[in-house]
């Protein structure tokens, strides 16, 4: 773990403080973990509103008249599907086949895409991106400049079913015109955003890139204008427990290099269709050839809280581990993802989770764990 | 502000015992808990098993984490608080009173003489 010294630090660092939050070392950056509880917060997004700041989250242009060609070409979904304004769920794979990274990809225009990336892996994907783009000879393949831009973004994301009524608030363009999954560049109380209809929590709301010396204004706004939605600023630790319940995945849990596509549930995000892509032909070998393994959802059905990390097994054998397990403040039950071989990751099957020495008993359920009803 | 009772004794694991006779009531400290988080699940011991000071003797587990329970004193297990099965939040709202975890009779009891005092902890989890 690095020293708390070198710990990065968004621009909102000083408004973490202020309010009390508890912060922690995440993938180097020194986060807001919680505010005043975890459940609270969850609760706030579930029912409300909540205001998170992920400043910490990378973001990479890539801009030409091949910007397309080259943005396929690293990617696994289909960019060329896209239009001015929306976005896609996408992902970096190794040659092999396994994960870089995954990411959001928005089209500003044809010959300008803009890449949402995690905040641990952003300057590896930058890297890799720019590997690809160069031929054997260290010559560019494509007419398309790849830019590292995180310093010049922080990110609020405002999540929870009044989020629309409170961005609302601050904003002239009306939002209610930004189907999800679509931006536009605006303004939100006067200041210059990106807002983006998009979110890690299974809420409808919306993700909003600014500059970072606007970042605090805003926070602020958001914060006083959001008293009358009943909001409250999020931490980390809410935003695991949303995503969890949604089974969204979590880079470094449910994905990573050794992971495939197939494996994670990801097929829809890879378009063989498309051409060429980084991690295709082991990609599209597996689909043929099928995955042994797979994600799969379950809840507990013995007393105990699976972790990261946990044995699972199947038949008092060992299956495969615990990609990401706690509470679900939703359902007030305790659940979890896991790898389990594809023939026991089914719906109803028994398994059991080795919680510190002692097997307890679990269930195979579907995901996601919570869906919100869309109006 | 925390509260640190000068009747109990602390550990460095950041439990709490308050002796009486030859009875020890045993906790978790107010730090425990807010660095934890919201509480919602606690392993307890059994009556009748015995603990030994410095071992795990259970965990508490809060939504983002579960943290192991460490024995400020040996002894056999008398009692354990079984609202807190039905009601682990207690240990968030009430940590050095209604939330104790277990109850034991003393084995060793010069083994308090090792824990720190009220005003040791606090200079502890301050430093």
């Amino acid at each position: 773990m690095a020293a708390a010294s070198t710990l990065r630090q968004t621009p909102l660092f000083a408004r973490h403080l202020a309010l009390g939050a508890k912060t922690i070392d995440f993938g180097g950056w020194d986060m807001p973990v919680q505010y005043t509880s975890i459940l609270e917060e969850h609760k706030a997004v579930r029912e409300r509103v909540g205001l998170f700041d992920v400043s910490h989250m990378g973001e990479i242009e890539i801009e030409g008249p091949e910007a397309l060609a080259l943005v396929n070409y690293v990617t696994t979904n289909d960019a060329g599907k896209l239009k001015d304004g929306q976005a896609q769920y996408s992902a970096l794979l190794y040659p092999h086949g396994g994960f870089v990274d995954d990411i959001l990809v928005h089209r500003v225009n044809e010959r300008h895409y803009f890449l949402c990336v995690n905040a641990s892996n952003q300057e590896k994907d930058f890297a890799h991106i720019v590997e690809n783009s160069l031929d054997a000879h260290g010559r560019e393949r494509f007419q398309a400049k790849v830019t590292f831009v995180s310093a010049d973004y922080a990110q609020i994301a405002v999540q929870g079913p009044r989020a629309l009524e409170l961005v609302q608030e601050l904003c002239e363009a009306p939002l209610a015109d930004i189907r999800y999954y679509h931006f536009v560049d605006g303004t939100v109380a006067g200041l210059s955003a990106r807002i983006a209809r998009t979110g890690y929590t299974g809420e409808d709301g919306f993700e909003l890139y600014v500059k970072p010396a606007d970042s605090p204004a805003l926070w602020d706004l958001l914060l006083g204008k959001g008293k009358a939605y009943g909001i409250l600023p999020c931490g980390l630790g809410a935003r695991n427990t949303l995503r969890l319940e949604s089974a969204y995945p979590l880079y470094g849990h449910e994905i990573d290099a050794s992971i495939f596509p197939p494996e994670a549930g990801l097929n829809w995000i890879v378009k063989q269709a498309k051409g060429d892509f980084v991690g295709r032909d082991q990609v599209v070998e597996k689909l043929e050839e099928g995955v042994w393994r797979k994600l799969a959802g379950f809840e507990m059905v013995g007393r105990g809280i699976a972790r990261d990390g946990y044995p699972v097994l199947a038949d008092g054998t060992a299956a495969g581990w615990v990609t990401s397990g706690g509470p679900s403040p939703t359902l007030g039950r305790n659940i979890g993802l896991c790898y389990l071989p594809v023939e026991i990751a089914e719906e109803g099957r028994k398994i059991e989770i080795q919680i510190r020495n002692q097997p307890v008993e679990a269930r195979v359920v579907k995901t996601p764990f919570y869906k919100r009803e869309k109006p | 502000m925390s509260n640190y009772p000068a009747s109990f004794r602390y550990t460095k694991e950041h439990e709490w015992v308050l002796v009486e006779g030859d009875t020890g009531t045993v906790g978790i400290t107010d730090h425990a808990q807010s660095e934890l988080g919201d509480i919602v699940y606690v392993d307890l011991p059994q009556v009748g098993s015995t603990m030994a000071q410095g071992e795990t003797f259970g965990s508490v587990e809060s939504v983002k984490a579960v943290s192991d329970l460490y024995a400020p004193v040996s002894g056999d297990v008398t009692a354990i608080n079984d609202a807190l099965a039905k009601a682990p939040e207690k240990l968030n709202s009430d940590p050095h009173g209604e939330a104790w975890l277990v109850k034991v009779k003393l084995t060793h009891p010069d083994e308090i003489q090792h824990l720190l005092s009220a005003e040791e902890y606090q200079s502890y989890i301050e430093g």
